[in-house]
């Protein structure tokens, strides 16, 4: 059988896909600012921090990279209620992205810290700098520009894992598609639509991070 | 007092012996050159003055501070104690001008008008005053060094420790970044050198110290020491540069 297809049921949705594509870009956009925050807290941390901090990091890091984001989401949702910090949906999928990223983020920091020239840190101490001035002034934007490419990607990832967080009720653009794909029955439609505008958000949003890093980080001038 | 004043001064990395008892002083003025073979502990000798290495034993003072382990007393010392590296080690991210300003503006706490008034001075002590917006890479190594030089400079050093400041540099770059050594030298700054360059440590330096598997094996004016060794190991390395050099 033949089925003909029929993209006009979904121009009744077009506010919902809109709001989709509005929280999707805002979840990313904050999770991904938070992330990088939390990425270089915790390389800092590894090198000034005393020994039970240095843990803990690891320990973070190692518990998000090897457990799957649906559960690290599900567990900051309905999970720490029962200890009494409950969020809104919003506020519990910006967390799981910041922290997921966060994880990955602090590898990948943390490799462009330790690729960086120990004249470096030399040059910087002999100037009268302390260490940790030394690590905020001098390695950590080189360190930054060199992995900036890496760091794109894996933020691209967590925006486009993102999409599990329609399982919280967040409603971004996954929610909007199975919203009305439950109510049109048009699945193939609406889903080749959203795989299309996803192509679309990432191609924008790797676009922006170039920019950020040119203009930012000046990543165009590093040899 | 001897401006900076060694006495006894041993450092050995695991097992390995590189520094036995040295002790030397150098006066406010001296421009003092230190030769010798590769593993001779030129470098760590001279990377233990800013304390980059520690000592196992012995004392160094500079200016009257001593060099001792503790961060905070290390940074006050290295005010005083310029270093320049043989890969120039200049931060990649900043332009020579953010360069020679950004300890000023983070050590010193100058205001950021003051950092760079200092900052662009020093770069046209070393004639580098037009390329204060050039990044680091769009330099030649020569005027790479001669940027690490005036960033050394900006924190009114009393003394300055170069370690090889011309081995990385192609040979035709090597007399730019020598003549503003000498020109400080003539200024009256003082410098302890860790140099190959056997001709300018001749016409420069005020002693020139020969240092033989981690001790200092002979030093005198250079004059005696180049025209007259008195040593075996020191004939044995001067005959050996001479004859690289005519070899070239």
């Amino acid at each position: 059988m033949i089925q003909s297809f029929d993209f006009s049921a979904l121009s009744d949705y077009s506010d919902v896909v809109r709001h989709g594509v509005y929280i999707t870009l805002l979840l990313i956009t904050v999770g991904a600012a938070l992330g990088l925050a939390v990425s270089i807290l915790c390389v800092w941390a590894r090198l000034f921090c005393p020994a039970w901090v240095r843990i803990a990091v690891t320990s973070y890091v190692e518990f998000v990279r090897n457990t799957p984001f649906l559960i690290q989401l599900f567990f900051i949702f309905f999970g720490l209620p029962q200890l009494g910090v409950s969020m809104s949906e919003m506020t519990a999928a910006i967390v799981a992205m910041a922290i997921n990223l966060g994880a990955y983020g602090t590898e990948i920091v943390r490799a462009g810290v330790q690729a960086t020239a120990k004249g470096q840190w030399e040059a910087a101490t002999s100037l009268g700098m302390t260490r940790n001035q030394a690590f905020w002034r001098v390695v950590l934007m080189p360190a930054l520009q060199k992995m900036w490419p890496t760091l794109s990607s894996q933020i691209v990832i967590v925006m486009m894992g993102s999409a599990v967080v329609s399982q919280i009720a967040v409603q971004d653009l996954t929610f909007a598609a199975n919203f009305i794909q439950s109510r049109t029955f048009r699945a193939f439609e609406i889903y080749f639509v959203v795989t299309a505008i996803y192509i679309v958000l990432a191609a924008l949003v790797r676009l922006a991070l170039r920019l950020i890093g040119r203009w930012v980080l000046a990543t165009g001038e590093v040899p | 007092m001897s401006l900076v004043k060694i006495e006894g001064l041993c450092k050995s990395f695991g097992g390995l012996e590189v520094l036995r008892d040295i002790s030397l002083d150098v006066e406010r003025g001296e421009v003092i050159a230190l030769i010798g073979k590769s593993g001779s502990g030129k470098s760590t000798f001279l990377r233990c003055i800013n304390g980059l290495e520690q000592m196992n034993s012995g004392t160094i003072h500079v200016d009257a501070e001593p060099v001792e382990a503790d961060e905070r007393k290390l940074q006050k010392l290295r005010l005083k104690v310029g270093m320049i590296f043989q890969q120039f080690n200049l931060f990649p991210h900043l332009t020579a001008l953010d360069n020679t300003a950004l300890a000023l503006r983070v050590v010193k706490n100058m205001s950021a008008a003051e950092a760079r008034a200092v900052g662009l001075a020093r770069l046209e002590k070393v004639g580098l005053g037009h390329r204060a917006d050039s990044r680091p890479h769009q330099l030649s190594g020569g005027q790479q060094q001669r940027v690490a030089i005036a960033r050394a400079l900006a924190m009114d050093p009393v003394v300055l420790l170069c370690d090889e400041v011309t081995s990385a540099l192609d040979p035709e770059l090597v007399e730019e970044v020598l003549q503003v050594i000498r020109r400080l030298a003539e200024e009256g700054m003082t410098v302890i050198m860790v140099t190959h360059e056997m001709s300018f440590a001749r016409s420069v330096c005020s002693r020139v110290v020969f240092m033989h598997e981690g001790r200092l094996h002979e030093m005198g004016h250079p004059e005696e020491v180049f025209g007259n060794p008195k040593t075996p190991e020191l004939r044995q390395f001067l005959g050996q540069t001479a004859s690289a050099a005519t070899a070239e």
